[in-house]
């Protein structure tokens, strides 16, 4: 699970996030809803560690058990004799990885992961290509080419992604839909703990966000382990996905937190209710 | 890179500097027949009457009176694999060569300091007629031909270094494809200095004719020098009607080599010509590879790639004139420059009058690699004439910390995230490349990366 602590972020000097608490406890979903500049995206790059964020307060750790369990019963099979000493170890080890310390591709090898409100155009890089490096680096697993390509034609499919995509070059020319099942694919692919989606909704007509609705819920089937945290403006998407937890963002605090029936007071009163000046605290 | 001097005995090499004596001395040396001895003796007064050019890339340093200018090795022509002496050999395995030297053994010419050590062709071709000789050898035995091409292209008055080279030259190769003989295998020479302070100041010399095909591969790479070495070489080539000429060339110079090559084609009727240029290393590179478009429907094409790394300036870029209708052209031209490298695009593009509805588009794209380092672009477009149809683009943009952020966030390290977008930037010239240079490539790129990473 995921626990964010006082988390507190400037950006060239302003403070964006005033103090944020979040624990996101595996397979739950979180939304965190805002208008904009309230802090949402600044809170997913500062969780993925993007250089230009400056954490001047707070903790964020993860806690990383289950990756750990599963190593242990593989090497049970090997030395049995050493069980308990390996699991108690790992343990300790996996009480805590304390994100903040680590650069944004060791995040990633720890199980976080960010979808982009507007992913990168890679030019000239295949997106096969880059597929199969990330799948390397994050798992350590140095899958054969045949069996990639097995595993990706298998996740294309049932994604619904046109196969001349992936010998396309990274965001090169996709529209905005296509841009959005890409990161999907990158989500299916690296099976993190923790999936941040940035606005996966925006710039989508009813059709394509329709299709990344039903490619989340395949997502979340396949990886019922997996949290997701689900900034959005609107609640559209999350009329297909329903939020454990809805809280509500203004001015780099969050001003509310509830479950879902949040977004329908949040639907009939508006953002203003919560602004942070205001501080209505929970409903 | 490799950067290991062997040692090496040499029977004969002029004193340091120029004068009319080294050049008669030269000329006596190979055997040549007079009109050549007085050719060098009227470009090395060109060369001498030219004063240095201030345009481009800084050349004070460059002394030409430190230099020698001749060296003879001990090896004389050898036509067979087993008679390369081990030491060559060795040269040749440190640079990462067999591979593609011995897939390619039948067609292989390449030049050990200033002769051909090694020249063998394949059998099927000399059948053909196909000439594959050095081209101090062709001066010998094919003179007529010979003298009926040399220097038609780019003679000395072209500009000093090509005065220079026309007094100095030595080595080089010469290719001549009969009428209709399609050579369908690169053929391949590798060019090295071994030398302390020995220029390199090889001829190339290429005549297609009609209906022929020939590609032919250069690739370099100098050992580690502490005074400046520079390499001045000259390549023409003749391209008659509908004929085919593909010249690749990728250069891997030590830092201190001082690269100052004149390149140019002529395209007859019908025929296409495409330089690929690949600039790596040196410590200064001026090229720019040219077609003369010079016969209807003529097309030509330059790629080129340019990395330059700290306290390199890579001047490089292209020139197409358009002297006929109906011709195309193509310029693609990237660089990259990192670690306070400076990497210019130099380009001309000229249409004549003459060239009705001729069409061309050139795009050039840089890429920085730190605040840093440097690019510039100077295009020059001259049109004559309206209904040709003229492209031009340019991009300056730099390995951005997003892009970085993005493949970072994916799980590659900076270094990995760095390379896989560089790579991606000069996927369009690697594309064009047999592949074993490709490889080479992708390697030189990668150690290009690993001193990139602060």
């Amino acid at each position: 699970m995921l626990e964010i602590k006082n988390l507190k972020v400037t950006v060239d000097d302003i403070e964006i996030l005033q103090g944020i608490d979040l624990s996101v406890q595996p397979g739950s979903i979180h939304a965190i809803m805002g208008p904009n500049g309230s802090g949402k995206s600044t809170l997913a790059y500062t969780l993925m560690g993007h250089p230009a964020y400056t954490v001047t307060a707070g903790t964020v750790f993860l806690q990383d058990g289950e990756r750990v369990l599963l190593q242990d019963q593989s090497q049970n099979q090997d030395q049995s004799q050493s069980i308990d000493q390996n699991q108690s170890q790992n343990q300790d080890q996996s009480q805590k990885i304390d994100v903040l310390s680590l650069s944004p591709d060791k995040r990633a090898k720890a199980g976080i992961f960010l979808s982009f409100q507007q992913p990168l155009v890679l030019a000239g890089v295949r997106a096969d290509i880059f597929l199969l490096e990330a799948y390397r680096a994050v798992t350590g697993h140095m899958i054969s080419v045949p069996d990639f390509t097995q595993l990706l034609e298998k996740l294309i499919e049932r994604l619904g992604i046109s196969h001349t995509f992936i010998v396309r070059n990274v965001n090169e020319g996709f529209s905005g839909g296509e841009k959005k099942k890409f990161e999907l694919l990158q989500l299916a692919l690296l099976k993190p703990k923790i999936a941040i989606l940035d606005e996966i909704d925006s710039g989508l007509d009813i059709d394509a966000l329709k299709s990344v609705a039903d490619g989340l819920s395949y997502i979340r089937k396949e990886n019922p382990a997996m949290s997701f945290i689900i900034i959005t403006h609107y609640r559209r998407i999350l009329d297909y996905i329903r939020p454990d937890q809805v809280h509500i963002i203004d001015k780099g605090i969050l001003v509310a937190s509830g479950d879902y029936r949040l977004i329908d007071t949040l639907e009939s009163r508006g953002y203003e209710v919560y602004r942070a000046e205001s501080r209505v605290g929970d409903i | 890179m490799l950067d290991k001097k062997q040692a090496n005995k040499n029977t004969f090499k002029v004193k340091k500097g120029l004068n009319r004596s080294i050049v008669t001395q030269i000329s006596e040396q190979k055997n040549e027949p007079g009109w050549m001895t007085d050719f060098r003796l009227e470009a090395l007064a060109i060369f001498e009457r030219m004063p240095m050019p201030t345009w481009g890339a800084d050349l004070s340093d460059l002394d030409p009176n430190n230099i020698y200018y001749y060296i003879k090795p001990i090896e004389s022509q050898k036509n067979a694999w087993e008679d390369i002496p081990d030491k060559i050999k060795t040269t040749f395995d440190k640079l990462g060569i067999p591979e593609a030297e011995q897939k390619f053994l039948a067609g292989v010419g390449a030049q050990y300091e200033s002769e051909m050590v090694y020249k063998k062709l394949k059998k099927k071709w000399e059948e053909k007629g196909v000439l594959f000789l050095d081209t101090g050898t062709a001066l010998k035995e094919h003179p007529e031909l010979f003298k009926k091409y040399f220097a038609t292209i780019i003679p000395p008055h072209d500009n000093k270094f090509a005065a220079l080279n026309s007094a100095v030259w030595s080595g080089g190769s010469f290719v001549y494809v009969p009428e209709k003989v399609i050579i369908d295998m690169p053929l391949q020479a590798y060019f090295r200095i071994n030398a302390a302070q020995m220029g390199q100041f090889e001829r190339t010399l290429i005549i297609a004719e009609p209906g022929s095909s020939v590609h032919y591969v250069e690739g370099c790479s100098a050992p580690l020098h502490r005074t400046n070495s520079l390499h001045s070489a000259v390549v023409e080539l003749v391209a008659l009607k509908q004929s085919h000429i593909r010249y690749t060339t990728i250069q891997n110079w030590s830092n201190n080599v001082y690269n100052l090559v004149t390149k140019r084609a002529v395209a007859h009727a019908k025929a296409h010509v495409e330089w690929i240029d690949g600039n790596f290393g040196s410590k200064v590179t001026m090229k720019y590879p040219s077609i003369i478009l010079q016969g209807e429907y003529a097309k030509g094409q330059i790629i080129s790639i340019a990395v330059a790394g700290s306290g390199q300036h890579q001047d490089a870029g292209g020139k197409i004139i358009h002297c006929a209708p109906f011709t195309k052209s193509n310029i693609i031209s990237k660089s990259m420059s990192k670690g306070g490298g400076r990497a210019s695009y130099r380009g001309l593009l000229k249409v004549t009058k003459e060239a009705k509805y001729s069409e061309s588009k050139v795009q050039c794209d840089a890429l920085l690699l730190d605040e840093l380092s440097r690019s510039d672009t100077y295009p020059t477009v001259i049109v004559n004439e309206s209904s040709a149809d003229i492209g031009h683009e340019a991009s300056v943009s730099k390995v951005s910390e997003e892009q970085l952020f993005y493949a970072q966030s994916r799980g590659l390290s900076q270094q990995a995230a760095r390379a896989i977008i560089v790579n991606g930037f000069i996927d369009a010239f690697v594309k064009e490349l047999p592949m074993e240079y490709a490889v080479e490539i992708n390697r030189l790129i990668a150690m290009e990366m690993e001193g990139s990473i602060g």
